[in-house]
C-alpha cells in the first residue's frame, strides 16, 4: 500500500464521516476526495481512489464514477499551482479573453498544459461565482479577481517564489 | 434609499463574528421563534410573508415547508442550497462570506419549524474558503447555546454540517444536490417522489436557497404580514441582486422590488450606469438561463410601461418580449458586446454542465455549441440559424430536469431578439472577426436616459 493519510489527515477524515448518520458513510465521499487530492499532490490516482474506497467500505467503481463526474477532481498529475481562469459570459464580456491570451503567452502553455518546470497548469473553467469581480481566476483555495496584465505578472511572480521556497 | 432587511448590518465592522452580530441584536429571531412560537406558527408566518424561493424558481417557501411529510419515527432534513453556479449569480457567496450568522439564524429557525436535527449546507466546491467561515460561525453558535442539544431549553437538538461540492452546476438542482450529498454523481432524480416526501437518504427533505433562509430572520422579527407589505404584488420583501458586466459598479445590492430597471442600471445607488459612458445594448436580468432582452424591451415593456425589478414586471410579456427574475444575476452588455459570442459561451457552459442522462440535453447542448462556434468563426450558413432554433425547441420540455430548458432559453431569446446580428455574422464572415455589430439592429431608437 502506497499512499495513506497521516495522523492529522486521518483525524479530519474521521470528522467528515461522523457528520452523517450510521450506515450513510458514503456521503463523505466528495469531502474525502477533496482531502485526498489536497494530501496527495493535487490529483487522484487510481491507487488513491482505491484507498478511499477501502476507507469508506464501498466499491472502487463508486469512487471512480464520482471522481470523473466532478470537474474539481484532477485525474491526471497537475502542476504545483493550477490557474483556473473563468471564461463564461460575464467574464468574457469583461475581458477574460485578453487575460487568457496573456497567461498563455507568458507561461508559454495552452489550456490543459503544465509548464516544463512543473510549477503551473492552466485550466479554463466555467463561472466561479465572481462575475462582478471579473476577469478572475482561482488558484488553489483562493480567488484572484479584477485581473489585469500587471496583476497576472505579480501573481506568477508570487507563486514562482512560493514554489522555489517549497523545493 | 430602499428598505434593507438582509444587508442592513453588512457594513458593521466585525459583523462576521458572533460577539458583534449578537451585540447588534443577532439571534433574537431564534429566541423569539423557539420561545414564543411553535413549528406551525412559524410556517404560518412564512406563508403570510409571501416569501418566494430565491434560488431561481420562485416557489413560495411557506407552502414548500407545509408539504413536508411527517411519518412517525423517520428523521427529516433541511438542506441549504449554496451551490450558486448560475452564471451572473454571486449573492449567496456575499451573504455567507460577510453575514454567516444571519444564515445560521435562518437555518436554526427553519430547522426547528421543519423538525430537522441534522441540517446540511451544500456549498459549491470552488467557494473553498467559505466553509471555514461557516464552520467558525457554527462553532461560535454552538459555544453560545444556539446549536447542539436542547437549544434554549426547548428540547430541540440541531446540528449544522457544511458539505463541499466538487464542481458541477447541475448539483444546484435540488435532487441532483441530494444525490451528490449522498456521495454520488449529480444526476437529477425523476420526480415524483418529491424531496418533501423522499429526499436525502429517502427521508422527507426541504431544500432552500441561502437567501431564502436568511430572509426568514426578518420575517420572524417583523411578522409575515409586515414583511408582505414591502415590495409589490407577489414580489414581497427584498431581493438580492448580483450585478455584473459592463457597468460602473458591479456588486451585490438589496432592493425592495419597487425600483425600476432603468434606475437600477443608471442610479448611483446601484449600478451607476454603463462603464465608459457607452450605451446599453442588452441585459440578462436573472442569471444566464433567463431570456436576454435588448435595451428597449428591458427598460420598457412591449406596452411601453416602465419595467421594474420584480418577478411580475420582469416576466411581463412572457418569453416573447419579457424575461425573468430567476436567481437575481443581472448581466449587463454594452454596445461593444457580441451577442453571438456571448450566446456561444453560455451554450458551452450548458454543454459542459449537462449531466448526460437525457439525450435531448446531452446531444442538443453539444450541437448548439458547435453551430454557434461555426457562426461565431464566420463559417456559418443561414440555415444554421433555423437549425439552432429547431434544436433548442426540441430540448425544451423534453428532459428530466430544467437544465434542458435553461440551456434552450438563452439561445432562443438571442435569436428571437437579435436574429439580424446572427445573419450579419453569416453574411460578413471577415468583418465579424474584426468588428462587431454594435447597435445596428434596433428598429426603434434606443431610449438612453439623461
Ligand atoms: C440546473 C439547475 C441549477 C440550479 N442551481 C441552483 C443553485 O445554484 N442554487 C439554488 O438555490 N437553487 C438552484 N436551483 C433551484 C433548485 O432546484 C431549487 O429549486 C431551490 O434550491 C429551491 O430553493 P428555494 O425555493 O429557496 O429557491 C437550480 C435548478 C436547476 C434546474
Ligand atoms: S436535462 Fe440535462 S442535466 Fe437535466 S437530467 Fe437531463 S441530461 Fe441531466
Ligand atoms: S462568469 Fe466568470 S465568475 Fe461568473
Amino acid at each position: 500500500m502506497g499512499m495513506q493519510f497521516n495522523e492529522i489527515q486521518m483525524t479530519e477524515f474521521k470528522r467528515l464521516v461522523a457528520r452523517y448518520p450510521e450506515g450513510k458513510q458514503k456521503s463523505a465521499l466528495l469531502p474525502a476526495l477533496h482531502l485526498a487530492q489536497e494530501s496527495f499532490d493535487g490529483w487522484l490516482s487510481v491507487e488513491t481512489m482505491d484507498y478511499i474506497a477501502s476507507l469508506l467500505n464501498i466499491e472502487p467503481i463508486e469512487v471512480y464514477e464520482v471522481a470523473s463526474f466532478y470537474s474539481m477532481y484532477n485525474l491526471k498529475p497537475v502542476g504545483k499551482f493550477v490557474f483556473e481562469v473563468c471564461q463564461t459570459g460575464p467574464c468574457m464580456i469583461s475581458g477574460s479573453d485578453n487575460i487568457i491570451d496573456y497567461i498563455k503567452q507568458t507561461l508559454d502553455i495552452k489550456p490543459g498544459e503544465t509548464t516544463k518546470d512543473g510549477v503551473f497548469t492552466l485550466k479554463l473553467v466555467e463561472c466561479l461565482g465572481a462575475c462582478g469581480y471579473a476577469p478572475m481566476m482561482q488558484v488553489g483555495k483562493i480567488y484572484k479577481e479584477h485581473l489585469t496584465k500587471e496583476k497576472v505578472d505579480a501573481i506568477i511572480a508570487e507563486y514562482r517564489q512560493l514554489a522555489a521556497s517549497k523545493n | 434609499m430602499g428598505v434593507k432587511l438582509l444587508l442592513d448590518k453588512a457594513n458593521v465592522p466585525g459583523i462576521r463574528t458572533y460577539d458583534v452580530y449578537r451585540r447588534e441584536g443577532g439571534y433574537s429571531a431564534v429566541e423569539k421563534a423557539l420561545k414564543e412560537m411553535n413549528p406551525e406558527t412559524i410556517v404560518e408566518e412564512v406563508k403570510k410573508s409571501g416569501l418566494r424561493g430565491r434560488g431561481g424558481a420562485g416557489f413560495p417557501a411557506g407552502m414548500k415547508w407545509s408539504f413536508i411529510a411527517k411519518p412517525e419515527g423517520v428523521p427529516r432534513h433541511l438542506v441549504c442550497n449554496a451551490d450558486e453556479s448560475e452564471p451572473g449569480t454571486f449573492k449567496d457567496r456575499y451573504l455567507m462570506e460577510f453575514l454567516p450568522h444571519l444564515l445560521l439564524e435562518g437555518l436554526i429557525i427553519a430547522s426547528f419549524a421543519l423538525g430537522s436535527n441534522d441540517t446540511y449546507i451544500y456549498i459549491r466546491g470552488e467557494y473553498a474558503w467559505i466553509p471555514d467561515i461557516l464552520e467558525e460561525a457554527i462553532n461560535e453558535a454552538k459555544a453560545n447555546g444556539w446549536l447542539g442539544k436542547n437549544i434554549l431549553g426547548t428540547g430541540f437538538d440541531c446540528n449544522i454540517h457544511v458539505q463541499r461540492g466538487a464542481g458541477a452546476y447541475i448539483c444546484g438542482e435540488e435532487t441532483a444536490l441530494i444525490e451528490s450529498l449522498e456521495g454520488r454523481r449529480g444526476n437529477p432524480r425523476i420526480k415524483p417522489p418529491f424531496p418533501a416526501i423522499q429526499g436525502l437518504w429517502m427521508r422527507p427533505t426541504v431544500v432552500n436557497n441561502v437567501e431564502t433562509l436568511a430572509a426568514v430572520v426578518p420575517i420572524i422579527h417583523m411578522g409575515g404580514d409586515e414583511y408582505a407589505k414591502i415590495g409589490v404584488g407577489k414580489s414581497t420583501g427584498t431581493k438580492l441582486i448580483s450585478a455584473c458586466g459592463n457597468i460602473n459598479k458591479p456588486g451585490v445590492y438589496e432592493i425592495d422590488m419597487t425600483v425600476s430597471v432603468e434606475d437600477f442600471i443608471y442610479s448611483d445607488e446601484y449600478c451607476g450606469g454603463i462603464k465608459g459612458g457607452k450605451q446599453l445594448k442588452a441585459c440578462i436580468p436573472g442569471g444566464s438561463s433567463v431570456p436576454i432582452l435588448p435595451a428597449n424591451l428591458l427598460l420598457k415593456t412591449a406596452k411601453g410601461e416602465t419595467r421594474y425589478m420584480n418577478y411580475e414586471s420582469l416576466s411581463d410579456g412572457g418569453f416573447a418580449t419579457g424575461s425573468m427574475m430567476g436567481s437575481g444575476g443581472f448581466i449587463v452588455l454594452d454596445e461593444d458586446q457580441c451577442i453571438v459570442k456571448n450566446t456561444l459561451t453560455l451554450a458551452r457552459f450548458y454543454r459542459h454542465e449537462s449531466c448526460g442522462q437525457c439525450s435531448p440535453c446531452r446531444e442538443g447542448t453539444g450541437w448548439m455549441e458547435k453551430i454557434l462556434m461555426k457562426i461565431e468563426q464566420g463559417k456559418g450558413e443561414m440555415s444554421d440559424i433555423d437549425l439552432l432554433w429547431d434544436i433548442q425547441r426540441k430540448i425544451e420540455g423534453n428532459t428530466i430536469c430544467p437544465l434542458g430548458d435553461a440551456a434552450s432559453w438563452p439561445v432562443a431569446a438571442a435569436i428571437r431578439h437579435f436574429r439580424d446580428e446572427f445573419e450579419w455574422h453569416v453574411k460578413n464572415p471577415e468583418l465579424s472577426q474584426t468588428s462587431n455589430f454594435g447597435l445596428q439592429h434596433y428598429a426603434d431608437p434606443i431610449h438612453i436616459p439623461a
